[in-house]
């Protein structure tokens, strides 16, 4: 007698809400239980590490500032993740988008104004588009394996903007520092609520509307979760696999862009050497842990940043270690991975094991 | 959305939150680390001295830190967060730290800010900073007297003037015992790895150099050293148990009595703003134990201490002549604080090219 | 020691970790599964080595244990993403995350302690040799290792009735199946053999290359090393040549500063990077030569229907 994974007919939909709450819980219980042979009081590190952030004002506008770049990327990724096309360098993109946008400010300082904004906005997008559309026009034209090449452009990005931010950039007024010269107020995303929330969680709740309505209701949307699944009824359906791979790069490497330049004008206020702690990669965890839908990522986004929250809460309180905060990112993406399998496949318990294995696919 | 906010920050409030009511009487004094607390370099230099503060202090302060903090708005909400949890004095340790630190500053005129070797100031701000040049002067005069080669190599991590300043002072301290003495320099673009700074020890003793020091972190140049039979210098603390037979002398970071005197006056109410930049006079910054070193040298590197310690001696005295052949200060002068922190020259002697 | 004899010492040194590691996702690749977990699986071998080492004071005993903590990080990207049918691209970042963190929290007490190095090993007479002498025979034991395990490897893959079955999983698993071998055992076993090789390149790192123990010391080289299994093409002969390659480059472009070429050094630091996607643009475009060698279900999850 064994245990065997068994397809279901049909995917089931109480396991699709249920999955992520599953794997929610499940981590909680691993980290309890870490704690407590840590010698650490369970229930306080908890609390500090996912209740005490949403107890402050301070600390909830802080939660989603963090938040947005992340669900901004994450939308982006999952359009790829969709349509099967394996992008992990969204924070190359993300660079790209910072570094492009910030052009404007850094050559023509004297510039300022709604006009201003609204161009470096447009020239970020454009930036982490034109950067995505490198791996995709590799795997278009010449097949190359889109996983390692965006993971390889991800150095290449964040060493040029290193050696701009350094070098030709580098603001003739800092003291030799490696930084751009920092932007006026008329160069950055107006505060809309609190004192450091930006127009950029507009654009990312916005994002998110349009992602639902986009994969819900339109033929694209219907396209490319049909290419993800299977890409040769794709092609017999006459939808051409390389539009979509095009396409899901371009949405994926223009929303990564997006959240680089709102960062260079929002948060930071200038161009650093370095404009993102790994919001590129944090938002794979994200894209998957929201199942690939755009609500579902903005809650996974949410408890995310939740989480780096909590750790640097826990820092501070109980002097627990920042890696705490990585363990526990991984550990929640591997349970959300294994539940999310019972969604398409249910547990059976087999009597004779000779003869499942007759049939091939 | 503000008033969604303030719906539940009025809920937090309901819960009866306790933070920051309980250390009423005690002083909290904290730190903001740009690496893990025991990084076995810079971030742990500031680590020793934050323990210093809770021996010395006792009952008085209770400490805590945040390490691995990115430099960028990361690090705004990390100092903000300390700021809030109640923290009278907070220091923020790295250079990066400097604009989120002057703009939590802003908002909480009642907290003291202090900021390690950055040059803006608040009325809650002070900034401090260790003239780490004047053990590199000492180790260049070492490094001249020791080198058969006649040529030292350099791994250094980033261009800014706190380590140009580095290696003009360790070329000008060897310059004063050998006018030839050559310097090849190795960047690799990191604070901190091991591997990569072990890759370029074994690149520049390839090239020639037999003596190695370093402004990146890691001990693994000397361990590189050490394995070679060659020599070299630790950074940031004594690195003498990784490599017992290759370190000549380490210039040791020691935060811990500059902390102990700013909480304490902190505790007392007489902190007040100031620039402070200490040197080895004030214990900030000491030479670790002179090792495999013939006698002569090492009365040498104690002389050109205490002359430095005295005063008689500034590593960048007159003339000091740029790469390029200006004369930046004539014989007699001394360069002065402010040329000193936005540094952006090489001196005469160097062949590298500064990355610009 | 000449100028030439050191830089190809070195170059040898910064290529074995890429070459342990890189060996072990070949196999895994062979069996149809794209772990991308290899940087969180060097990062726990580094670790345990180190620690293992540490407390035992014998090298030896740290490489026997950086193997085994390599294959149990890999044992549990092998029941999610074998056993749960998971995503392997996601379960791959997973265990990246995982193992970062974990090693960092294992090696808490070990950061700043000295490692013990693993001794040379010195044949006399010949590893006095000019040039030849330190390069092929004065390495350390674990370069011997990965030689001896790439061509062993080879042999597995082509010479045995194992590795023609572990080839076949890979290229179609359905046919496989059918054919009674179980895929899933055997992508199990091939995952793990992963695991084991990133662990010893970790152990590479943590006690021969720099001998302490640091967070993050990996330095992203699990992510060159499934480049590579590329770059070769899934061939162990190939690897061996790109893993040095990729030591060469990393190395050249230290000694190109310290000549003073005047090239800023983030241009040079790319150049490894830049070199593997072109080095994948020219293999993948060549479809022929990539078909024979690709394993077809690479990264493609298999469950029996029924």
């Amino acid at each position: 007698m064994r245990i065997v994974l068994e397809k279901r007919l049909t995917p089931s939909r109480s396991m699709q809400y249920l999955s992520p709450v599953v794997a929610i819980l499940l981590s909680l219980a691993t980290f309890f239980v870490i704690f407590l042979l840590a010698g650490i009081d369970p229930m306080r590190a908890l609390y500090i590490y996912f209740v005490e952030p949403l107890t402050a004002l301070w600390s909830i506008e802080d939660l989603l500032v963090k938040a947005v770049p992340i669900i901004l990327i994450a939308i982006g990724l999952s359009f790829c993740y969709q349509s099967a096309v394996w992008n992990i360098g969204a924070e190359g993109q993300l660079a790209a988008g910072a570094l492009a946008g910030a052009a404007i400010p850094i050559l023509f300082p004297t510039l300022q104004g709604p006009a201003v904004i609204t161009a470096m906005i447009l020239m970020g997008i454009a930036g982490g588009m034109a950067y995505a559309a490198i791996p995709a026009i590799l795997k278009i034209r010449f097949n190359a394996n889109e996983t390692l090449t965006t993971l390889m452009l991800v150095y290449v990005a964040n060493l040029f903007l290193d050696y701009m931010a350094r070098g030709p950039w580098r603001d003739p007024a800092g003291f030799n520092f490696p930084n751009s010269r920092p932007f006026d107020e008329g160069q950055m995303l107006p505060v809309i609520a609190g004192e450091s929330i930006r127009l950029s969680i507009i654009f990312m709740l916005v994002a998110v509307v349009v992602a639902w309505f986009m994969t819900t209701k339109t033929m694209t949307g219907f396209k490319i979760r049909v290419l993800g699944q299977s890409p040769r009824a794709g092609s017999f359906g006459g939808f051409s696999r390389n539009k979509m791979v095009m396409l899901t790069f371009l949405i994926s490497g223009g929303l990564a862009g997006l959240a680089g330049i709102c960062e260079v004008m929002g948060p930071i206020g200038l161009l650093r050497t370095s404009v993102s702690p790994g919001y590129g990669f944090t938002a794979i965890i994200v894209a998957f842990l929201g199942r690939l839908h755009p609500f579902g990522i903005l809650i996974a986004g949410l408890l995310l940043a939740l989480s780096y929250m909590g750790g640097e809460g826990a820092q501070v309180a109980i002097g627990l270690s920042d890696q705490t905060t990585q363990v526990f990112q991984g550990m929640l993406l591997f349970y959300v991975l294994a539940c999310d399998s019972f969604i398409y496949y249910r547990l059976r318990i087999v009597r004779q094991p000779a003869l499942d294995a007759a049939t091939v696919r | 959305m503000r008033r969604y906010l303030a719906i539940l920050a009025a809920a937090a409030v309901a819960a009866g939150v306790a933070t920051g009511a309980e250390a009423a009487d005690k002083l909290k004094a904290c730190w903001v680390y740009v690496g893990p607390h025991n990084d076995g370099g810079y971030s742990e230099g500031h680590d020793r001295g934050r323990l210093m503060v809770e021996k010395e202090l006792g009952d008085k302060v209770e400490t805590s830190f945040v390490e691995n903090v990115p430099e960028g708005p990361d690090a705004e909400r990390a100092i903000e967060r300390l700021a809030r949890s109640g923290c009278g004095i907070i220091f923020s340790t790295s250079f990066g730290f400097m604009d989120p630190t002057v703009k939590v500053a802003a908002k909480f005129p009642d907290v003291k800010f202090e900021h390690a070797t950055g040059y803006k100031t608040a009325p809650n701000l002070a900034t401090y900073n260790s003239r780490f040049y004047e053990g590199r002067y000492i180790l260049g005069q070492i490094a001249a007297k020791m080198s058969k080669s006649g040529t030292a190599g350099y791994i250094v991590s980033f261009p800014i003037p706190e380590v140009v300043m580095g290696i003009d002072a360790f070329m000008l301290g060897a310059q004063s015992i050998n006018p030839d003495f050559k310097i090849k320099i190795v960047w690799v673009n990191s604070w901190f790895d091991p591997a990569k700074e072990a890759d370029a020890a074994k690149a520049l003793f390839d090239q020639g150099a037999d003596i190695i020091t370093q402004h990146t972190d890691s001990p693994a140049p000397l361990q590189v050293a050490q394995e070679r039979g060659l020599h070299g210098f630790g950074q940031a603390h004594d690195m003498i148990s990784f490599a017992p037979k290759a370190q000549y002398t380490a210039i040791v970071d020691t935060w811990g009595p500059y902390y102990v005197k700013r909480v304490n006056a902190v505790l007392d109410g007489t902190w007040k703003s100031e620039q402070t930049w200490d040197g080895l006079k004030d214990g900030i910054l000491e030479m670790a134990p002179y090792t495999n070193l013939p006698d002569d040298v090492v009365a040498m590197a104690k002389k050109t201490q205490a002359d430095i310690e005295s005063g008689a001696l500034h590593p960048f005295k007159g003339p000091v002549i740029k790469q390029d052949g200006t004369e930046v200060v004539p014989a007699g002068g001394v360069v002065d604080d402010k040329t000193l922190l936005g540094l952006n020259w090489y001196v005469k002697g160097i062949d590298d090219k500064l990355p610009q | 020691m000449t100028m030439m004899e050191g830089i190809l010492l070195t170059i040898v040194t910064a290529a074995t970790p890429l070459l342990f590691a890189a060996i072990g996702e070949l196999v895994a690749e062979r069996a149809g599964v794209l772990n991308l977990g290899v940087e969180g699986m060097m990062a726990i071998g580094a670790v345990c080595g180190f620690a293992a080492t540490a407390v035992t004071g014998m090298p030896i005993v740290g490489v026997l244990v950086a193997m085994i903590g390599g294959m149990l990080a890999a044992g549990l990207f092998g029941i999610v993403a074998l056993f749960f049918v998971a995503n392997q691209n996601a379960t791959g970042v997973a265990l990246t995350l995982f193992g970062l963190g974990l090693s960092g929290l294992i090696g808490d007490r070990f950061v700043g302690m000295p490692g013990i190095p693993v001794p040379r090993v010195d044949i006399p007479g010949l590893s006095d040799l000019p040039i030849v002498g330190r390069l092929v025979f004065g390495q350390d034991p674990l370069v011997y290792l990965a030689v001896v395990l790439a061509i062993g490897t080879w042999w597995f893959l082509f010479r045995t009735r194992g590795g023609l079955v572990l080839r076949a999983v890979g290229d179609n698993h359905g046919s496989a199946h059918a054919l009674g071998f179980s895929v899933i055992r055997t992508r199990f076993l091939a995952v793990l053999f992963g695991g084991l090789c990133a662990g010893l390149g970790g152990a590479y790192l943590s006690l021969v290359y720099t001998p302490q123990w640091t967070p993050m010391m990996t330095g992203g080289r699990g992510w060159i090393a499934l480049a590579l299994v590329v770059f070769a093409s899934w061939l162990p002969g190939r690897l061996v040549i790109g893993a040095l390659l990729f030591g060469g480059v990393s190395i050249l472009q230290l000694h190109a500063q310290a000549i003073g070429i005047g090239i800023p050094s983030q241009f040079l630091s790319m150049l490894p990077y830049i070199v593997t996607v072109i080095a994948l643009v020219i293999i993948s475009r060549n479809r022929t030569l990539l078909s024979v060698n690709t394993p077809a279900c690479l990264g493609r999850a298999f469950v029996p229907d029924s």
